[in-house]
């Protein structure tokens, strides 16, 4: 019966059109929505559906997505920011003006932030309006000191 | 939906993985939310149905399947065609009733399912992959062809195979009303 388990993970066998995603995304998006007061609460909700998802992605969904659609930048050593002009979630999603604030990507976040801290490298990741959408990832200080250690600085 | 021209949106594909695990976490999210089977059920139906009336707008841009004459050439359209297009798989079909209405799509493969094992033992009337009943009903309504789809073996609660039942119900009388 743990047929599924014995499973090696592997590469990913194919992707899926984006479509069905996105539409997926949205009911998910619309669900939330239904429950919650503010939006705050509904990015909440949206990052933690989307740790969910991170726990059990631990190879990098990210660095699968095709290059050159993201720039990367950082500011000071722990807080690397990952820009994305359209991300893949919010197709589909079109944001009313007085909920001008929410950002679906809040979902990459928390999927993200799962990945991150899953693969040893503890982060807070947080999604925000900024040419288009930009992830904001901010390593814990061990992540850091040990990156330099390895360095041998 | 309206798209910018010179888009390529036939090529804008997805980590099958994502896709699975995204669906996951929102059964799991309803089971959390609901503490009946059935409502879990009914959710998911709905929630497949109003993806199915928009989905109906990218598969018939992107396939270029002409009118179906009958619904059995509609039932395989949705198996041969549509499962392809959106999940990779081809379930196959056949026709249960001798008035020609009802058919059953046989998914071998299930991409919703990769990473489930067994339903737990508190949600045993769990239909997973109810999304999928409420989608095929949506896009056929959209189409002016009503219809009842049901799971009616699922391999989840132990049957051989996972059956999806699609009963073709009178088309409406009044078809002045198009999209």
């Amino acid at each position: 019966k743990s047929a599924v388990l014995e499973r090696a993970l592997g590469r990913p066998r194919s992707e899926l059109s984006l479509a069905a995603f996105a539409l997926l995304f949205s009911e998910l998006v619309q669900y939330c929505q239904r429950r919650v007061a503010s939006v705050a609460e509904l990015q909440a909700r949206l990052a933690r559906l989307g740790h969910h998802v991170g726990l059990r992605a631990l190879d990098a969904l990210v660095a699968r997505e095709r290059p050159g659609r993201r720039e990367t930048k950082n500011d000071d050593d722990r807080t690397f920011y990952v820009i994305e002009r359209e991300p893949v979630v919010n197709t589909f999603v079109s944001v009313p003006r007085e909920n001008s604030s929410l950002n679906c990507a809040a979902f990459a976040a928390g999927l993200l932030e799962a990945v991150l801290g899953a693969a040893g490298f503890p982060a807070r990741v947080s999604a925000h309006w900024h040419k288009g959408t930009t992830l904001m990832i901010k390593f814990d200080e061990a992540v850091i000191a040990r990156d330099k250690s390895l360095e041998g600085r | 939906m309206s798209r910018s021209p010179g888009r390529k949106q036939e090529n804008y594909k997805i980590s099958r993985e994502l896709f699975v695990l995204t669906y996951g976490a929102l059964v799991a999210q309803l089971c959390k939310d609901y503490e009946k089977d059935e409502d879990v059920n009914a959710c998911l139906d709905r929630m497949g149905y109003s993806i199915g009336i928009r989905l109906i707008d990218d598969f018939l841009a992107r396939s270029a399947v002409k009118k179906c004459r009958s619904y059995s050439e509609t039932a395989d359209v949705i198996a041969q065609v549509a499962f392809k297009m959106y999940l990779g798989v081809t379930p196959s079909v056949s026709c249960s009733s001798a008035t020609g209405n009802e058919f059953s799509l046989i998914l071998d493969k299930n991409p919703l399912v990769d990473f489930v094992e067994e339903l737990p033992a508190e949600r045993a009337s769990l239909c997973y992959c109810n999304l999928l009943c409420g989608v095929i009903r949506g896009a056929l309504e959209m189409v002016h062809l009503a219809a009842e789809v049901s799971f009616l073996q699922d391999r989840l609660k132990g049957d051989a195979v996972t059956e999806i039942g699609i009963t073709f119900l009178r088309k409406p009388e009044d078809r002045k009303h198009r999209r």
